[in-house]
């Protein structure tokens, strides 16, 4: 077996208010060639406390250091399930970088901007074509602000008709930030136990007249679709509530089933995990909305219209939940995910879906039996694995920090809540059989380890910069500036 | 893994220690292992009013953040502040120096409800 992880020349790096030297500069000014003039005395200060001096390959090597100690999709493998971190084509970053649309100042007035208004325009009708809804607003900055968007308009639609329903409910199976976006648009959430994927009658005996809406995750947490969906939607609407689709896990449905036909309100994208563009680090991400007719005069606005062969900003919108940006979202990844969406084309979007599926089951059928697998109903884009049968005393955080020594970004783990010990998996379309074998290679090695040799996984990591972190003492007394040398 | 037969039990995996109308609350061994090192605990205030099954304080671990659910009805009479500083205690001592509030009861007889140690274990023995 190829193991990529090593322990090759990784150099250490001070903090730059270490490496600070009295009079080093990185800069060299001309000559004066003005008459010299005094700034006002109030304006000055003799020195700067603390400020770093250094030149300039002192600051060069200080950031190219710190990049290499990073691990991103371009380096290898990164099955963060729920996370969706498939490649970021680099024509993307040629298209966002292309000056006419990386230059444009926010405020520059739409008729000096139609190239990248028409781009929004396509963007939000492309979108909208995915994934079956009326209308699609980009403004929300990311994922869990298209939620709140989301549910805002949701709220408007129920004020409109003067229904105060307070109640909004959540399977355990949907994504983690849903609770709190409900709780933040006003709602009280009542979670709902679910067996892998939510039933009817589940839903049924949580229905009455104060439920708003239900909060879904399709495909959910679980990586399973929600096959129960349509029936779902025709009895909260029947019982005059909405549905709102958690979009994280578009991923898995492009080309093959849209959530506006299945009867869902409201959706959010996240436009950096289907879409292709660059996430980790925080972001910048992207999170439009899409909504059914009934729901498009709620949407944040303005939105982009075309009117005739000219596209404006709409003026008419006096029952929009508002703004949600000071300007109008996350341009630059617009760009990125239009590009990546016109370079793949529908069937190579289709195509995607497909590949992530089965790269998933393939994680799925390589693993059974290794590692216990909870739920058994046949997933989509993500498979997800629990530390039952794991032997040697070893849980799912050993084998996240053993995973690193062979060369891997960890799994997302203990989540979903539902399963104890959860490893979650999601390998995306991007990743070739050879790597996904040379993964799941490592991962029965992995077990073997922990029967055989569990010290191996208990002080995990070895090979990496630093060992395994005391990420409780980090948690309970965080260190999080630099407080001089000591 | 301890689970003293004098206490009583939740399936949402606290246990309760009755002294006459006072009920003392906290997390069972069992939960604590589950939980991994906890970094956070939010606790009410004292003179809170808190309804059997319904969330009164949240625990954060290295792991995820879980809610604590008030066996019983009734309101906030104490909480251990020492759990703000050294929410570790929850993790070394479960059952005691880790309680967590004491809830005045709004009707005693509600504590009979609860699962006793024996019901309790076989419970988590079928879930783990």
């Amino acid at each position: 077996m190829t193991i990529l992880g090593n322990s090759g020349l990784v150099l250490n790096e001070k903090l730059l208010f270490e490496h600070s030297d009295p009079g080093r500069k990185g800069y060299s000014l001309p000559k004066l060639d003005v008459p010299e003039a005094a700034l006002p005395a109030e304006l000055c200060r003799d020195e700067i406390a603390g400020f770093p001096e250094l030149s300039e390959v002192d600051v060069v090597r200080h950031f190219t250091r710190l990049s290499t100690w990073n691990y991103g999709v371009d380096s290898g493998f990164y099955p963060l399930g729920s996370c969706t971190m498939k490649y970021n084509p680099k024509v993307n970053e040629i298209a966002a970088r292309l000056p006419g649309l990386a230059d444009l100042h926010p405020a520059t007035p739409p008729h000096l901007a139609q190239g990248i208004l028409e781009l929004m325009d396509k963007l939000q009708t492309s979108l909208a074509e995915v994934s079956g809804f009326a209308r699609v607003t980009l403004q929300p900055a990311a994922g869990a602000h298209g939620e709140l968007a989301g549910m805002l308009v949701i709220r408007a639609w129920h004020e409109a008709r003067n229904s105060t329903r307070s109640k909004v409910l959540i399977p355990d199976t949907a994504h983690g930030t849903n609770p709190a976006t409900a709780t933040l648009a006003g709602y009280d959430v009542v979670p709902i136990a679910s067996e892998g994927i939510l039933t009817l009658e589940e839903v049924e005996s949580h229905m009455d007249d104060d439920v708003a809406a239900l909060m879904v995750t399709n495909p959910n947490t679980l990586g399973l679709f929600e096959s129960n969906i349509e029936e779902i939607c025709k009895l909260v609407h029947a019982r005059g509530g909405l549905v709102y689709c958690d979009g994280a896990n578009l991923n898995a449905l492009m080309g093959i089933a849209r959530p506006g036909d299945m009867g869902i309100d409201v959706m959010h994208f996240n436009l950096h995990k289907t879409f292709s563009t660059p996430h980790g680090g925080g972001g910048p991400g992207a999170g439009p909305v899409g909504v059914t007719e009934e729901l498009i005069p709620y949407l944040p606005g303005p939105g982009v219209e075309r009117v005739g062969d000219e596209y404006r900003f709409e003026t008419d919108n006096a029952e929009s939940i508002g703004r949600l940006l000071a300007f109008h979202g996350n341009v630059g990844i617009m760009v990125r995910a239009y590009s990546y969406i016109r370079s793949m084309g529908g069937a190579g979007l289709k195509h995607a879906s497909e590949m992530a599926v089965l790269n998933a089951n393939y994680i799925r059928a390589r693993l059974e039996g290794v590692y216990e697998l909870p739920y058994k109903n046949r997933s989509l884009h993500e498979v997800i694995f629990s530390d039952k049968d794991l032997e040697g005393g070893c849980h799912t955080l050993d084998v996240a920090k053993r995973l690193i020594d062979y060369g891997y970004h960890p799994p997302t783990i203990y989540f979903p809540l539902v399963v104890k010990g959860a490893i979650m998996i999601e390998p995306t379309e991007t990743e070739s059989p050879d790597v996904l074998d040379e993964f799941c290679d490592a991962m029965i090695a992995i077990a073997g380890e922990a029967r055989d040799n569990p010290d191996l996984l208990l002080k995990a990591p070895m090979r990496s910069k630093v060992r395994r972190l005391d990420e409780t003492t980090a948690a309970r007394k965080p260190r999080l500036k630099w407080e001089g040398s000591e | 893994m301890e689970f003293p037969e004098e206490l009583k039990y939740t399936e949402e995996h606290e246990w309760v220690m009755i002294e006459e109308d006072l009920a003392v609350v906290g997390i069972t061994d069992f939960a604590q292992d589950a939980l991994g090192d906890v970094v956070f605990v939010e606790l009410p205030e004292v003179g809170t009013a808190v309804e059997a099954g319904k969330a009164f304080g949240v625990v954060e671990s290295v792991k995820a953040v879980s809610d604590v659910y008030a066996p019983l009805t009734g309101t906030i009479e104490e909480v251990n502040d020492d759990l703000i500083d050294a929410p570790e205690i929850i993790n070394t001592s479960p059952y005691e120096d880790g309680w967590m509030v004491k809830i005045r009861m709004a009707e005693a007889s509600d504590a009979d409800e609860l699962m006793d140690a024996e019901a309790y274990q076989a419970l988590i023995a079928e879930e783990s």
